[in-house]
């Protein structure tokens, strides 16, 4: 070998709008990898790149949407599963992502979410928590920890946070998994499970936000978090759901793993339909 | 009505209710998917699609709730389907936030919303006319919306299918707005044969996917061609402001080029799309404008003051928007006066006043009753001078 | 017989470890470090020189010339599509 090689392009350019890089997101933000891990899965799934779909609410999470070169859709705060839903009952030959944040997915979006896991609706849903509403500026939202500081919890999060892989198993979604963005082979993989399952499945990516949490949760740049997550995340897909609550703390642990992976049936609309 | 008929159009004559005739028009013009929830007066049009559409191989979801049934029509249409959602007051007031996201990204399709007394829960079982101006001020934001005013249950069924035939030619949310006694009263309604029934389909790419295509580019009718998802096109849409790519961007001329244009693409056919009756207006000295409902007694009224011996006339608006101001400023050539009766505290009669000088007398209630003719009859004899 | 001598697999002469090319788009690198940091074979290093934003993008690090066994990581990883390998 030699030493690096300069090149102008990137072997997912194709499944990127590559003419509108570089993208927004903050140096050590881990959307960039978590969709590069979505391009791969797509790339490598065994549907044709042209029936995938990307859906995506507001948020950073959102622009992921922008980004991705295949029919994709940014909707408003809260209602990608339902437009989702919409495009998956219209057309069920389409695979459709929904790829949104904690505040969208889980705060306004929470009644859609419930719903649509509910129904089993063939959709794959990832979430990516950076535990605060990152575009705004960083204000608190559903997953921010208890007493964590963000611009509208000045004084510490008086509220306790959603346990994301519980309540979506609790839904009985078929497939629940969390990764974060240092985990890229397991996550590539996990979507690459969800895209295969018929029915509701739910991926939680945990991504660092410097500019929005980090920075204000004694955990500094994206690259501090990222060791956070080398050091404090064990694989434990059999754990006890209930306990796999996180707290961003330095000493504590956090679960990661395909925790469930089950077999229902999906949402079929009565007489048939399409 | 038991139905177990599997095609779309039940081709004769029916004695049929305003909501079902809705449903039916929605079948003719091709609708193939509804999203939405209960809510009075509409509930019948969401209960009879429940079981027409499987018979015809639609798809009928009922969502959480109303924020939500928004965007499956949104999505379903993105997807290629034909989708309505139907829905009173409160329901529309939800639906406002997604109806915004299908006027910016240019989506075809339908809201029916079957007026109640408002405002907030209001008279759930009762007519009202009150949501006209939130048809269209409902959504922030600048844009003009087309939305039709039936006055019986054959015009539900009419109307629906220009609903829709309107929102694939303009690419955007069409409403009709009935309202509780319409939807709700039960009369002849007449289903030509699919043959002589017009049906519009959203205008297609030229060209196979390429990558110099520019989605949101569009030509003189101002209207751009619309894929589907799954084509390969790889469009991309969003609520935010874009350019003729689709990207979103934040430049204010780029901005104000597209809301230009979304407004335009409809105020520029205004002409076409403006749909009105006149009874009896040619020679009227006093010109009563009314719609959905209160048209019926304001026809009443109308012949009433003629048998009397004075020159009264009927202008019914059948689309409410674009509001047919030509026409109105043309009968102020004519016409002395005006009596504008509606089920709500003035919401036309304020949009009346804007094109004529002429003195307006406001026959208005808030809602909970159908009018009879004879206020309506009142008001044309005491605005005589 | 040394520990080495005994480690060694039956088949090592027809099975080779992978040698990996490392591709760079310094333009696109916003400084994030993550796969400095996280090559499993430590790779690379933080370049003398800035890209026109201002960042360190990375550069294969002194010696480690031979070192990548296109294990991909970097290109999964990296947030701004601006690294990835190629098997040799």
């Amino acid at each position: 070998m030699t030493r690096e090689i300069v090149v102008s392009a990137h072997p997912l350019d194709g499944l990127l709008r590559a003419d509108r890089l570089p993208h927004i997101w903050c140096p050590g933000c881990g959307l960039g990898s978590t969709m590069a891990c979505l391009a791969n899965a797509m790339a490598e799934s065994a549907i044709p790149t042209d029936q995938h779909v990307v859906v995506s609410g507001i948020g950073c999470s959102g622009r992921v949407a922008g980004y991705l070169k295949v029919d994709s859709f940014h909707t408003t705060h809260g209602r990608a599963i339902p437009f989702a839903t919409g495009l998956k009952l219209a057309n069920p030959e389409l695979e459709v992502t929904v790829f949104s944040g904690d505040g969208d997915l889980f705060a306004i979006g929470g009644n859609h979410f419930i719903h649509a896991a509910r129904r089993n609706i063939d959709l794959n849903v990832i979430c990516v928590n950076n535990f605060n509403y990152g575009m705004t500026g960083g204000q608190a939202g559903p997953t921010t920890p208890m007493g964590a500081r963000s611009t509208t919890t000045p004084l510490g999060n008086a509220e306790p946070a959603f346990n994301l892989p519980h309540l979506a198993a609790s839904l009985g979604a078929v497939f629940v998994a969390r990764w974060t963005s240092l985990h890229v082979r397991q996550l590539e993989k996990a979507m690459r499970r969800a895209m295969e399952k018929d029915g509701f499945t739910f991926i939680e990516v945990l991504s660092p936000c410097p500019v929005g949490f980090g920075k204000s949760n004694d955990i500094g740049e994206g690259l501090d978090e990222m060791w956070m997550y080398r050091k404090n995340c064990d694989i434990d897909p059999g754990i006890d759901l209930s306990r796999a609550g996180i707290d961003m703390k330095h000493d504590s642990t956090i679960a990661l793993g395909n925790f469930v992976d089950i077999e229902r049936p999906a949402f079929r609309p009565a007489g048939g339909g399409r | 009505m038991a139905v177990s008929v599997a095609e779309r159009v039940l081709t004769g004559q029916h004695f049929m209710n305003g909501d079902t005739a809705c449903a039916e028009g929605a079948l003719a013009a091709g609708c193939s998917f509804f999203a939405g929830y209960p809510i009075t007066p509409s509930t019948e049009i969401a209960e009879r699609l429940a079981r027409r559409l499987p018979e015809v191989g639609g798809c009928y979801v009922q969502m959480e709730d109303e924020l939500g049934s928004m965007a499956a029509v949104l999505g379903a249409s993105w997807a290629g389907a034909k989708a309505m959602s139907a829905t009173s007051g409160p329901g529309f007031t939800l639906m406002m936030e997604n109806i915004g996201l299908g006027v910016m990204t240019e989506t075809p399709c339908v809201v029916v919303d079957v007026q109640r007394g408002g405002p907030s829960t209001g008279l759930p079982t009762l007519v009202s006319q009150a949501d006209v101006m939130q048809a269209k001020w409902g959504s922030h934001g600048d844009f003009e919306p087309i939305a039709y005013s039936p006055s019986s249950p054959q015009e539900m069924f009419d109307l629906t299918i220009k609903a829709f035939n309107a929102a694939e030619r303009y690419r955007t949310p069409v409403f009709v707005m009935g309202d509780e006694v319409v939807g709700h009263m039960t009369e002849r309604v007449t289903i030509p044969p699919p043959g002589e029934i017009e049906t519009v389909d959203r205008k297609r790419p030229s060209a196979p996917p390429n990558d110099g295509w520019l989605p949101y580019a569009a030509g003189k009718d101002l209207v751009p061609a619309m894929p589907r998802a799954g084509e390969g096109y790889n469009i991309h849409v969003t609520g935010l402001t874009h350019d003729e790519r689709g990207y979103p961007t934040n430049d204010p001329q780029v901005h104000d080029r597209l809301v230009r244009r979304l407004s335009r693409k409809v105020q520029a056919n205004a002409q076409q799309i403006c749909e009105f009756e006149k009874l009896h207006t040619d020679d009227a000295e006093t010109v009563v404008i009314a719609y959905g409902a209160t048209a019926r007694a304001a026809r009443q009224a109308v012949l009433a003051a003629r048998e009397r011996g004075i020159r009264a006339g009927l202008f019914r608006l059948i689309t409410l928007w674009p509001f047919p101001r030509g026409a109105i400023k043309e009968l102020t050539n004519t016409a002395r006066r005006f009596v504008v009766a509606e089920m709500n505290l003035g919401q036309v009669a304020r949009e009346v006043e804007r094109y004529t000088r002429r003195p307006i007398s406001w026959v208005t209630h808030a809602g909970g009753a159908m009018f009879a003719p004879e206020p309506i009859l009142r008001a044309i004899m005491e605005a005589r001078p | 017989m040394s520990g080495a001598q005994v480690r060694i697999p039956l088949d090592s002469s027809v099975v080779r470890v992978p040698v990996g090319q490392v591709y760079v788009l310094p333009e696109r690198c916003k400084g994030c470090r993550f796969c400095i940091e996280f090559c499993p074979e430590q790779v690379l290093a933080e370049s003398a020189g800035m890209n026109a934003k201002g960042y360190h993008y990375p550069v294969v690090a002194e010696g480690k010339e031979d070192a990548c066994v296109n294990c991909r990581f970097c290109k999964l990883v990296c947030p701004e599509f601006a690294i990835y390998t190629e098997e040799l």
